[in-house]
């Protein structure tokens, strides 16, 4: 049997006195995107801070291609993952390029500068995310979906083995979250052997992209399989106290969820 | 900043200033003709260019904590006091004026070491209050930095106050200026620790800028920030207890510096910190060069004159903020 891209062992994690996630396991297999799902405070976010090692997991373990993230030094650790979150504040009057350049720095050595080889890889990512255009501009002056390519090139430009998206498409027109999520499938298939793991908050996006969903409540998995078996009426009414109307995708059959303006579950 | 010397209440030729620090120099090998007093020499080998050093590099010291402060806390307004480096060094130079220390001990400076370790001790509170379970918040150091100022201030305020026969001594120490200090005895006691300091500054330049994404994005990028927070905070507070150490209480040129070179070619702190510590010494020779000039022979404190700059810069940057986002 294959052993698993990355792989969380009864994972508890939290903050002082608050714990957060219970007991969570959970595998991203080779060349694939998990995603998680679940309502707010639910602990999706916890989980992709805990994976990214901004928060240390209180018991539990945490393995990438075997080896422990938790012990790992942020620069080891950067080489290996990193996070396209929602929206972060940029420093404006950086240009989108020397934003991007800034994902070699866990490749640099401590007294190194930046090489030819750097920004090779630099105009590589900014012509993959579709934003090399805008190299030269102040992220200042960028829309948010422009900004969101730049913090997805600055991603790649770390060359990680695992990709986490922390609600990256949010804030975004339905036009840049499908190229937002595009361009992450793209990179998945276009480098075999990675993995992503991606927080949504839409489930028909969830639905569209991934081929294996987690659905969070309270802190626990409460359904996870193919986005058919996990997005059904009951289990979003449970995770989301949310009375909606689940139906096939007109072309793909992948499930699709239209709310109900006015109704409250019944239990 | 050559011509800078031959300026103040006696007037040296340009000429006659190079011969004499030539001779200095690499005249000690290669001698020229002396066609200068014995009188002009000491004015500007005793007196005027040891002066001009200390002055460049408090100002390039100010200027480059300045930068530093500025980019750690990802706050234009930033400067070196802010985290109670000058209000420290008042205590501790305060403290050395009005204690009965033995003579000798302020023959040796007593007054500038004193001020030295109340910047030192005064940041180092700041910094361990701001440590809350292990993590140093930035805005938690500003609010502590501002807290312990106050505190330090008062304690200032009190110590004058009981000894107010002392009170010249005391002023023309919190007014700032290169006059109370002369020859190169000061010059060898501070210059290593503000060195040291522009050493760090020189090789912190990439890893500031990634710190301008934010600390959790910093930490996603491998960055070590707790450490380079801590580096950052010594080499920054050793330079500006060096300067103020020597030269009182200066204020603006920490602000007024990076400010003006970052109009000049934006954000990059590979090209910001260098260019801060240069310009803040011309400017800081300039300044000096003037406070010794213009009421000649009565001397000026030079922090008058840079706070006169300073002021309205001050209120041009707030002004500016109002319409582009830092």
């Amino acid at each position: 049997m294959l052993s698993p891209f990355l792989e969380i062992k009864n994972l508890t994690a939290g903050y002082p006195g608050k714990t957060v996630l219970h007991n969570i396991n959970l595998e991203v297999q080779p060349g694939e995107l998990l995603g998680v799902l679940g309502a707010n405070g639910c602990g999706k976010s916890t989980l992709v801070k805990t994976v990214s090692g901004l928060l240390k997991p209180a018991s539990g373990e945490i393995r990438l291609e075997g080896r422990d993230l938790v012990k790992l030094k942020p620069e080891e650790r950067a080489r290996l993952m990193t996070v396209v979150s929602q929206n972060p504040s940029l420093p404006a009057a950086f240009t989108a390029a020397e934003i991007v350049l800034m994902g070699r720095t866990p490749h640099l050595g401590a007294f190194q500068q930046e090489g030819p080889e750097d920004w090779e890889i630099v105009r590589q990512a900014m012509e993959e995310t579709d934003c090399w255009q805008m190299a030269d501009r102040p992220v200042g002056e960028l829309s948010g979906g422009e900004r969101q390519r730049v913090l997805f090139a600055l991603a790649l430009v770390q060359q990680p083995r695992l990709l986490l998206l922390d609600e990256p498409t949010t804030y975004l027109d339905i036009n840049y979250q499908t190229e937002i999520m595009d361009i992450a499938a793209r990179w998945l298939t276009e480098n075999p052997g990675r993995g992503a793991l991606a927080v949504f908050h839409d489930l028909n996006l969830a639905a569209q992209y991934c081929k294996r969903i987690a659905l969070l409540a309270k802190g626990r998995i409460l359904a996870i399989g193919s986005p058919a078996k996990v997005i059904t009426e009951s289990n979003i009414r449970e995770a989301y106290g949310a009375a909606v109307i689940v139906t096939p995708h007109p072309l793909n059959n992948l499930p699709t969820t239209f709310i109900l303006p006015g109704k409250k579950p019944h239990n | 900043m050559l011509i800078c010397v031959t300026f103040g209440a006696i007037a040296v030729p340009l000429d006659q200033t190079i011969r004499i620090i030539w001779n200095h120099t690499l005249g000690q090998i290669w001698p020229v003709p002396v066609n200068y007093s014995n009188g002009s020499d000491t004015i500007i080998w005793e007196i005027r260019l040891p002066r001009l050093i200390l002055a460049a590099g408090v100002g390039a010291g100010l200027a480059g904590s300045g930068a530093l402060y500025q980019g750690l806390f990802r706050n234009p307004l930033a400067d070196p006091y802010l985290v109670g480096v000058a209000q420290g060094a008042a205590v501790g130079a305060v403290s050395a004026i009005v204690l009965p220390f033995p003579a000798f001990l302020y023959a040796l400076g007593l007054v500038q070491w004193g001020a030295f370790a109340g910047a030192l001790v005064s940041v180092a509170i700041v910094y361990n209050l701001a440590r809350i379970g292990g993590e140093v918040k930035s805005t938690t150091l500003l609010l502590a930095g501002v807290a312990i100022g106050s505190v330090m201030a008062a304690l200032t305020s009190f110590l004058t106050y009981l000894n107010t026969n002392k009170l010249t001594a005391i002023y023309g120490w919190l007014l700032g200026g290169f006059n109370m200090t002369s020859g190169w005895d000061n010059l060898g006691r501070f210059l290593p620790y503000l060195g040291l300091g522009i050493g760090v500054a020189f090789f912190v330049g990439r890893r500031l800028n990634v710190l301008q994404m934010g600390e959790e994005q910093a930490v996603l990028l491998g960055l070590n920030v707790p450490f380079i927070k801590l580096v950052l905070v010594g080499a920054a507070t050793l330079m500006a207890a060096a300067a103020v150490s020597v030269s009182g209480i200066i204020g603006f040129v920490g602000l007024v510096v990076p400010h003006l070179i970052r109009l000049l070619t934006g954000q990059d702190y590979r090209l910001l910190l260098p260019l801060s510590l240069v310009w803040g010494a011309v400017f800081m020779v300039v300044s000096d060069s003037l406070a010794r000039t213009v009421m000649s022979p009565a001397e000026l404190p030079v922090s008058i004159l840079t706070a006169f700059c300073g002021g309205p810069f001050f209120l041009y940057i707030l002004r500016r903020r109002k319409k582009i986002d830092f």
